[in-house]
């Protein structure tokens, strides 16, 4: 008896270790599939901006190659009549009014968002983390659509109304952006104010350095860096940022003369014509070349949050 | 003594900003809510929109946005969590890394708009399809995207070490491993992720103006068929959504009413977001208490 359970012992012994040694080969194909899957859905994101950075930018370099219209006279001029005669492509006034209400927005939002995401590491943690955390959270989640709708209803009529004048402008245009990036600027810049080693707090607190001391000595100067990313990302949001823009701005194509004063916007001019013209007039390829001049935009914006970013890692 | 009260004014300064903004959030949610309150009825969520008369609805645009949703999650989904896989399990740290790591970058942080006008130029014009639901779910894929293969990349990241070795020393296949091992105990970060992508899908207006279009046919929602122009589930057809409706009331809307609608349908979106934005936070706890639960 023992003899012969040895015997089928041994044999499923070496049937196991043969299997052991053998690879499955449907496992190995099964892998090798999974990981190249899983390859090309990550090679797809470099296919796709690739090419949305090849389509835009030839649709949008037609203006000066097709057209003929000088590079310099797009961005420096201040006429913008495509359909006039003769026509005119100068976008100086939508480039300004673009920087402007970014700078405006950002200017507004960078002192209350820094201060929101000090009050909420430093100040008051608990309360911090529990109502203003995700007060800021769904202010994220908003859809621009409705801060515009917001701006149309409230804002314009209340600009209208104290100021006597037409109440789409820069102001509000301003002000709406202002209330969207606010939660991007407080969520970023409270990451890196938490990210301040403790040491520091406790060393300035022993020599005895009140609270906000420390926070203006030593947390913000050493969160700096995280801060400003903070505001860069928040003011490249605005920059591109069309639809809120575009219901409050007032869309006269003139250049800014004031905060009261309606302007236009990159954004706000292509999501306005894009529409109404025809493709491949020298008009449609005017607004794909401020559609490049936004995407150009973007680039920029990333290479100053590179740059900022590995500042934060030298420190 | 003056080092103190700086101290203090900072602190009341710094108050008063939290205050602010708790108030404004309170104050927006309750203006949009309160001005669209009396909108919200059966009636108005599911009756055609009227052109000319007062009276019309948001039935279509509502049904739109979900359509899209569904559409643009059924294409988003299985590539961002393919691509989150590869980031998290395969990337060897080298330059390609990096090149996708960037892309991701700026995928991201590209305007909605260009997205939008990218879709306008693929997925309308040089297909052929006009504007159609499916360039929109595509469009905004493309913008959804870095989101959800971030949010995989994290959720798989942090499932613990162990887990993935003892797969791995049990001699299971580093496919079967990351499917079913890693996958799973990665999926309440994921579903999260997702659930907040949707909320971004249906609020989002800028990258559907030019790809699902401005207009929506005459729908027969008794007609199921997906090659029939009037079939709500003809995905090759254009649809205004709720987000892209609101701005066009907004900006150009003929109606009497055009505030009224305007006002409903900002609180339908606000309402909608909000139920995004908290099932996100309770399933994604939910879903962890429940896979968590046989260890404590």
């Amino acid at each position: 008896m023992s003899h012969r359970t040895e015997g089928v012992n041994t044999e499923r012994q070496s049937m196991i270790a043969q299997k052991m040694l053998t690879t499955n080969k449907r496992q190995k194909t099964e892998n090798i599939t999974g990981k190249t899957i899983a390859m090309i859905c990550a090679g797809l994101l470099v296919i796709v901006v690739l090419s949305i950075t090849y389509f835009i930018a030839s649709k949008g370099l037609s203006t000066f190659f097709v057209d003929g219209v000088s590079i310099k006279e797009f961005l420096t001029h201040d006429k913008w009549d495509p359909e006039g005669e003769p026509s005119a492509y100068g976008v100086l006034p939508f480039i300004l009014g673009s920087f402007f209400v970014t700078a405006l927005a950002a200017l507004i939002a960078a002192p209350l968002g820094i201060g929101a995401a000090i009050f909420m590491t430093e100040i008051f943690p608990g309360f911090g983390k529990k109502v203003l955390k995700p007060v800021i959270e769904l202010l994220v989640g908003i859809p621009s659509v409705v801060y515009g709708y917001v701006g149309l209803t409230l804002l314009v009529p209340f600009i209208r109304e104290q100021f006597d004048v037409l109440g789409f402008s820069l102001l509000a245009g301003g002000l709406v952006l202002a209330l969207m990036i606010l939660p991007t600027i407080t969520s970023v810049a409270a990451d890196a104010i938490e990210a301040v080693p403790q040491d520091l707090r406790n060393a300035s607190l022993a020599l005895g350095a009140t609270r906000w001391q420390t926070i203006w000595n030593v947390v913000l100067h050493s969160a700096l860096p995280g801060c400003l990313t903070a505001i860069v990302l928040g003011m490249s949001r605005a920059f591109g940022e069309a639809l809120a823009v575009q219901m409050v701005i007032g869309n006269t194509t003139k250049l800014p003369g004031g905060l009261l004063e309606p302007i236009s916007t990159l954004t706000s001019g292509i999501t306005l014509n894009m529409g109404n013209t025809i493709q491949g007039t020298p008009y449609n390829n005017a607004l794909w070349s401020m559609a490049l001049l936004l995407l150009a935009m973007s680039f920029i914006f990333i290479v100053i949050l590179r740059l900022l970013g590995r500042k934060r890692l030298a420190k | 003594m003056k080092a103190r009260l700086m101290d203090r004014a900072a602190t009341v300064v710094l108050t008063l900003i939290a205050i602010l903004i708790i108030g404004t959030l309170v104050g927006l949610l309750g203006f949009i809510l309160s001005q669209g309150w009396h909108k919200l009825n059966l009636d108005f969520l599911t009756s055609p929109p009227d052109i000319v008369n007062a009276g019309g609805g948001i039935g279509p645009q509502l049904f739109n946005s979900l359509y899209l949703l569904v559409l643009t999650m059924l294409i988003a989904l299985p590539l961002g969590i393919g691509a989150g896989i590869y980031m998290a399990e395969y990337a060897p740290d080298n330059k390609i890394t990096q090149f996708i790591r960037m892309s991701i970058e700026v995928l991201s942080s590209l305007p909605s708009i260009v997205v939008g006008l990218f879709g306008l130029l693929v997925f309308v014009n040089m297909t052929g399809w006009g504007y159609t639901l499916f360039g929109g779910a595509l469009a905004l894929t493309v913008f959804n995207l870095p989101l959800l293969v971030r949010v995989t990349e994290d959720a798989l990241r942090n499932v613990p070490r162990s887990q993935k070795e003892a797969s791995l020393a049990l001699g299971i296949t580093k496919w079967r491993t990351i499917v079913s091992v890693i996958l799973p105990a990665a999926l309440p970060g994921i579903i999260t992720g997702a659930i907040l992508a949707s909320g971004r899908v249906f609020g989002e207006a800028a990258a559907l103006l030019f790809t699902a279009g401005m207009s929506s046919p005459n729908l027969d929602f008794t007609d199921f068929s997906l090659n029939s122009t009037t079939s709500p589930l003809n995905p090759f057809r254009p649809a205004e959504t709720l987000a892209v409706h609101i701005w066009k009331v907004n900006s150009e809307g003929l109606t009497p009413d055009a505030r009224d609608v305007a006002d409903g349908a900002a609180a339908v979106l606000i309402i909608a977001v909000l139920l995004f934005n908290l099932s996100a936070r309770w399933f994604g706890n939910w879903v962890y208490k429940k896979m968590t639960s046989g260890s404590n």
